[in-house]
């Protein structure tokens, strides 16, 4: 088991150093760069070229890379190049924002979908299953900014009960942002909802069907205790990988919702940050997500070890 | 002589020539009510998108000041926008920059996913190893990032947008892709192809693909629900079709400050992109369905 998540551990290493080797390539063919982009067009050559040094722009690429990468190693991710403030200090401020949206939503939203697919898989073709199953339907096939749309429309317009954009700027603190927080988390919690509650409709049905529940049943066990001793640990295994997916999908949902809202982001920050071409926020955005990626798979693995018995005794399996 | 027509020919005896895998599964596909629906919501979209000028005797791109903001009247049925252009025209010619872009992305990025797909399947080993490490990180970059970077690269023309689909969505479908044709690959007849002295790219598309072919179309209806929803959404960040083009994620950007106003111009493009999603959605469901494909494990690559 230690090799195996030792060995997961690497590749995860890798494969957030290998995204940001991507982004870093990418952001450099860009044409023009943060000197000519802060100097706007009519900026004199000479003047360009003095901004470039004092940015550190005129190294070549691939030790630019490396300085970053030895720094970055140490926890400095150096300033952004358009504020001058540090990156890790914007990008963290924008990531706590982020994450009180993110996280009610990853909260309120697994719980429901789970609950829900539940009671779709066992109310299997009956009504209770085919209105969730429905609404699931419609949540996999409208994208975030319709359901925003229409959040804002009922709840801003129609019943004016929720701010219809977040007016607190970047550094409002969270107890400001709550009151707005809740459209764009409705919004986010619709989409990220349809899959979930599918796979574990799915695998509850699966479970349902199989030999042990059966037994469980007709040993006389009373519903809840098939349901929760029996049926949701097996039922929840598959759906794990379907969370861990739809969590690291969260992050693009999450920047087409803060534009929307105007909510003071990381999304909102990825946007403005591309716009300008200010590469280290860029970059630690991106590890940031890159890691947010890996960490959720290797928790969903690690959750399954836990559901799973069958995997603690790898001889049994392969 | 009805009653033996229909009756099923019976399972002992040799059969007249099986029919091919692809024809029972459309049949299979076509019983399924929802599947059939959701097939008819994609076919309706696109002959509408395609008969729009026909249909419509507005123009929707000219602006009519005069018949600004109205509601629904015999005239315009679904009112009009700010500029007076009429929503029901503008709604219906909104489907053409969706699906012509959808459609020709998704079917670009199936098409490299799968002949990557087949190479590393193919060819096994370092080269296996390489790709699937690399394409590991592309999908760790968030798609809406690479969707950025590519559209700030490249500026906003439909090409770029179906790069940047490409980018963000060939690694899913050669995870995919790449895992039924290692299936497929110890099989004697391949073994067979490769005694004959056939080529890599031969092989492929003679032996790989059309044993595989039930998950890579259950793939592409899939991806292209996604890749509608995500170009809609880049209209609507004002990255993708620009004004003023008719395009239903951009008339929804428009319009959603008018809401309180005319409402029907924000809702009828909204109506209209998710029947198109809903239908694909239910499309990939039949297929899935019929060809006996596990559709959440699709979803997970």
């Amino acid at each position: 088991m230690v090799t195996f998540f030792a060995k997961r551990l690497g590749w995860s290493v890798f494969t957030v150093l290998l995204a940001t080797v991507l982004v870093f390539s990418a952001i450099q063919s860009l044409p023009g760069d943060a000197a000519t982009q802060l100097l706007g067009q009519n900026a004199t050559p000479s003047a360009v070229a003095t901004m470039r040094q004092q940015l550190g722009l005129d190294e070549p690429p691939v030790s630019r890379f490396f300085t970053w990468l030895g720094k970055a190693l140490h926890g400095d991710f150096g300033n952004s190049l358009v504020g001058g403030g540090s990156v890790a200090g914007e990008v963290g401020s924008a990531l706590v924002n982020t994450s009180l949206l993110a996280g009610i939503t990853i909260v309120i939203g697994i719980l429901l979908s789970l609950v829900l697919g539940l009671v779709a898989g066992l109310t299997r073709d009956r009504w209770p299953d085919i209105s969730i199953s429905m609404l699931a339907l419609v949540g996999m096939s409208v994208p975030e900014f319709v359901v925003a749309t229409v959040l804002v429309l009922l709840f801003s317009i129609y019943i004016p009960i929720f701010p219809a954009v977040v007016i607190a700027g970047q550094n409002a603190s969270l107890a400001d942002l709550l009151p707005s927080v809740w459209l764009p988390a409705g919004a986010l919690i619709c989409v990220l909802a349809a899959y979930i509650i599918r796979m574990m409709r799915t695998s509850v049905i699966d479970v349902m069907d199989s030999e042990f529940v059966r037994t469980a049943i007709l040993k006389g066990n009373s519903t809840s205790r098939v349901v929760f001793k029996h049926l949701l640990p097996s039922a929840m295994l598959p759906t794990l990988n379907v969370i861990a997916m739809n969590i690291a999908w969260l992050i693009g949902g999450v920047v087409v919702v803060e534009s929307i809202f105007n909510y003071p982001g990381i999304g909102t920050l990825m946007i403005r940050s591309v716009q300008t071409r200010d590469l280290p926020t860029i970059l630690l955005i991106t590890v940031m997500s890159a890691l947010t990626y890996v960490v959720c798979n290797l928790l969903a693995d690690f959750a399954a070890f836990l559901l799973n018995p069958r995997l603690r005794y790898p001889r049994s399996s392969k | 002589m009805s009653a033996m027509t229909t009756t099923a020919p019976a399972p002992t005896g040799p059969a007249p020539k099986a029919p091919s895998s692809l024809g029972r599964a459309v049949r299979s596909m076509l019983k399924s009510r929802a599947a059939t629906f959701g097939f008819a919501l994609v076919i309706v979209n696109i002959v509408v998108a395609i008969l729009a000028p026909v249909l419509t005797s507005y123009d929707p791109i000219a602006t009519d000041a005069m018949s600004a903001l109205q509601e629904s009247s015999g005239a315009h049925l679904l009112g009009t926008d700010a500029l007076g252009r009429d929503t029901l025209t503008r709604t219906l010619f909104g489907g053409q920059y969706a699906l012509a872009i959808s459609f020709t992305a998704t079917g670009l990025t199936v098409l490299l996913g799968s002949v990557i797909a087949g190479i590393a399947a193919y060819r096994g080993g370092i080269v296996d190893d390489i790709i699937t490490r690399v394409l590991d990180s592309v999908l760790a970059v968030p798609a809406i990032l690479s969707m950025l970077v590519v559209v700030t690269i490249f500026g906003t023309g439909p090409w770029v947008i179906i790069l940047a689909v490409v980018v963000v969505y060939t690694g899913g479908v050669t995870r995919i892709v790449r895992a039924a044709a290692m299936d497929v690959m110890p099989k004697d007849f391949i073994t067979a192809a490769k005694a004959r002295g056939e080529g890599m790219f031969s092989i492929l598309f003679r032996e790989v693909f059309p044993n595989v072919l039930d998950i890579i179309l259950v793939e592409f209806a899939m991806r292209a629900s996604w890749v509608v929803l995500l170009i809609s959404s880049l209209s609507f960040l004002g990255f993708g079709a620009s004004p003023p083009t008719p395009d239903w994620g951009l008339m929804v950007a428009e319009n959603r400050n008018l809401m309180a106003v005319v409402p029907m111009a924000t809702l009828s493009p909204i109506a209209a992109l998710a029947s198109l999603i809903v239908g694909l959605n239910l499309a990939a469901d039949g297929l899935a369905k019929s060809f006996g494909i596990d559709r959440m494990k699709e979803v997970l690559g």
